[in-house]
């Protein structure tokens, strides 16, 4: 019994010193004194707050690691004068729309087959789900060598029925496109499994409900599966749209941008100028993918939880 | 209780020995000022591969037997870009190893050396340094670096035994290159242009390699450049890219191109599958490794230009380097270090541990009688007066995306006026990163 009576109070003890109650321990009776929170606070600032409001100033200056020059907004003016960003927003638009609706539609799709009985279901689960176990690097590089133009072996088999044989990732109409295909086939599996404990929540009486009167297959995925489902759904947009949108290890493994530009994302384009040794310059580009991710998860997320509660 | 009692004494014997561990090393800092010290340094190599491994190691060796007494601790780091920062981290934060290897030229410029580096000028082997190579690393107070490896050349590496079979002689102009590529084509089987756009830096070579051209028909064109006013997008400077787009559109190239890597483009070059490939020199070493028998049938020369009289672009040894934070007894041994690396026994390590590509630039090294082939090849262009130095090495200005966007102009993706306008518009960057006159 103790211990579930402790473990609300000290969740919302906790709470109430992070949303500015007056004084902690006066209302609510805390388990813990409050310099307890020290250390977590300390590191926090250190290590979190002070790097990000350094990281705002020294997105306004000329900075080399040796020395800064204060320019006010020229960093911001220069990035958006860059013809690589508009291209590399464009990019990371596409990139991260792309490979979050290919890993809803699918993931769900999978789920559905998954959570209804077929043959060597958990076997299938297993290897859906292997992918995300995975390091993004090592996905990265391997592909590189299974889709090799020359000596790859997906080319190697497209080739043995006298198909197109196209240079996945060296190809400028192609590379983009491959890459997002290899995000999702690593990322699916999270969604996969996101859907299937959502189908699996839903009360089994509905599905036979509508079974006994005369409802087709298709017909139960659309009136009761996919709306019964939204929680599920607004999290895996929301988890791969913010993936696809700062996506930079598995393009910087495969293709590092290229062939030229054709698939550079805003994160590549950052790092590139980073290696450069432009650090303000990069800083802003820093800032900037914070706002604009922010600027469309923010509403973005608020809709989809909205829409979730109204359910 | 007891248990208590000798936990806290065990960690006052801890304390203790802290402290003394303290003590000491208070002393031989304090006492290192004397003539006879023989404080142990830390040595940054010049990459984490094998050969740059391989290599420091060796010149460790070499100098433990000579101050056997002097401990000298190899540390590695990444190589490119990430090596850039690296190195500029550990100086700004005043960690830097006593002795590193970093490139000389535009790269050493931005290490400020006026503040993070020890002054070199004072040395005995100063004196024997080329000019040219002085210039790389100095600025206007002092110099600050001695040279590791010998010099190289950027042009056309070219398989001989392929030349000889087809007839065919060393192209001095544009067109005789073209057309020497067109004969190797219509021969069939063999590659006319290697290109290697797997590793992104290659694709660089018509332009980098080209400079000595330019300089020739121009030789204010690296300080007009500097001061803003001279562009790629213009000519001379614009054959560069035009070469790389037109060796494209005239399919001199193999298939794979786009991913092929340098590594193996070097393989296909000294088996004589490809006859010719531009690149810079000093990657023979990695010939050396792959086919050791064939060395000798590449060949080397400049980059052919429009209006022939060719000039090879000459790229310079990289610096080894000693850091401001290193004083006292440290920087004696790390002196030291130089000394022995600029000596016979270390110019001996230098000709074993990396295949010269080159001439040294220092007069204390000398080239070995079994250099490889295309070094005599280099020799002719030195002795006919009839080189210049790489633009890294004359200018400070170079922008990051210059591998991007050559192989852009190089796989047709855009126009080589195109290419040219947008590298122009990058190095704006670093320009002013630099803070140069005229670029605000």
């Amino acid at each position: 019994m103790a211990t579930t009576n402790l473990a609300p109070t000290a969740l919302s003890a906790g709470v109430s010193t992070g949303s500015k109650a007056p004084r902690p321990g006066t209302k609510m009776k805390s388990f813990y004194p409050s310099w307890f929170f020290i250390p977590a606070v300390a590191l926090y600032v250190i290590f979190f707050a002070v790097p990000t409001f350094a990281s705002f100033y020294f997105s306004l200056t000329r900075w080399d690691l040796f020395e800064s020059t204060f320019i006010g907004i020229g960093n911001f003016v220069e990035f958006f004068q860059d013809p690589q960003l508009l291209n590399g927003f464009i990019h990371t638009f596409e990139y991260g729309f792309a490979t979050s609706a290919a890993k809803v539609i699918l993931g769900f799709f999978l789920a559905v087959i998954l959570t209804s009985p077929v043959v060597a279901r958990g076997y299938i689960r297993a290897v859906i789900f292997f992918p995300v176990l995975i390091s993004t690097i090592g996905v990265g590089i391997m592909f590189k060598s299974l889709l090799d133009p020359f000596h790859g072996i997906v080319n190697g088999v497209l080739g043995v029925f006298h198909l197109p044989q196209p240079g996945w990732f060296t190809d400028p109409n192609l590379a983009l496109a491959s890459i997002a295909a290899v995000d999702v086939w690593k990322g699916v599996g999270i969604a996969t499994l996101i859907f299937m404990a959502g189908i699996v929540a839903i009360p089994s009486e509905y599905f036979e409900a509508a079974k006994m009167d005369g409802a087709s297959s298709w017909k139960i995925i659309r009136t009761i599966t996919i709306p019964l489902t939204r929680p599920a759904t607004a999290t895996v947009i929301i988890l791969s749209l913010i993936g696809g949108l700062r996506s930079f290890d598995l393009i910087w493994a495969t293709t590092g941008g290229g062939p030229g530009f054709t698939s550079d994302v805003i994160a590549s384009v950052i790092y590139k100028e980073y290696q450069a040794g432009f650090f303000g310059l990069s800083t802003a580009g820093n800032v900037i993918l914070f706002i604009v991710v922010t600027a469309i998860m923010v509403p973005l997320s608020s809709f989809l939880n909205r829409k979730a509660v109204e359910l | 209780m007891f248990i208590r009692r000798t936990a806290s004494r065990a960690i006052a014997a801890l304390g203790a020995t802290a402290l003394a561990g303290i003590a000491l090393t208070g002393c031989s800092a304090g006492g290192s000022g004397g003539s006879t010290s023989n404080a142990a340094i830390t040595f940054l190599a010049a990459g984490n591969d094998p050969a740059s491994i391989k290599t420091a190691n060796d010149l460790v060796t070499g100098f433990n037997k000579v101050y056997p007494k002097i401990k000298v601790k190899v540390d590695t780091r990444p190589a490119g870009t990430d090596g850039d920062n690296l190195i500029k981290t550990r100086l700004s934060t005043g960690t830097m190893d006593d002795v590193f290897f970093y490139n000389s030229g535009s790269l050493f410029q931005a290490l400020h050396a006026d503040t993070t580096l020890q002054p070199l000028t004072n040395q005995p082997w100063a004196k024997t340094l080329t000019k040219d190579f002085k210039a790389t690393v100095s600025t206007s107070k002092a110099l600050y670096g001695a040279p590791f490896g010998s010099t190289f050349d950027g042009g056309v590496m070219y398989n001989k035994k392929v030349y000889s079979q087809l007839g065919l002689s060393v192209p001095d102009t544009w067109a005789e290159f073209i057309s020497n590529s067109q004969k190797i084509k219509a021969a069939g089987g063999i590659t006319p242009i290697l290109a290697s756009y797997g590793d992104t830096w290659t694709a660089q070579l018509f332009v980098l390699a080209d400079f000595a051209n330019v300089s020739a028909q121009d030789p204010a064109w690296a300080a007009n450049y500097t001061a803003n006013k001279a562009k790629y997008v213009n000519p001379p400077a614009l054959a560069g890219f035009q070469d790389t787009a037109q060796v494209k559109s005239l399919g001199l190239l193999n298939k794979d191109y786009a991913s092929l890597t340098n590594v193996n483009a070097l393989k296909l070059l000294a088996t004589g599958k490809a006859a010719q490939y531009p690149m810079i020199t000093v990657t023979i070493g990695n010939v050396q490794q792959s086919n050791p028998d064939q060395v000798n049938d590449i060949g080397y020369f400049a980059m052919p230009t429009a209006g022939g009289n060719s000039h090879a672009t000459v790229w310079e040894a990289g610096g080894a380097y000693i850091p401001k934070t290193t004083t006292g007894g440290k920087l004696t041994s790390a002196e030291k270090f130089l000394s022995f690396m600029l000596s016979p026994a270390g110019c001996a390590i230098q000709n074993s541990a990396s295949l010269p590509a080159g001439p040294y630039a220092t007069t204390n090294c000398t080239v070995p009688s079994n250099a490889p082939a295309l070094v005599a090849d280099e020799q002719k262009y030195q002795d006919a007066g009839k080189t210049g130095l790489a633009l890294e090495f004359i200018s400070p200005v170079k922008g990051p995306n210059l591998s991007q966007i050559t192989v852009q102009v190089g796989s047709g993706i855009s126009t080589a006026t195109q290419g040219a306008a947008l590298y122009d518009q990058d190095v704006k960057k670093q320009a002013q990163q630099l803070n140069l006159p005229g670029w605000n």
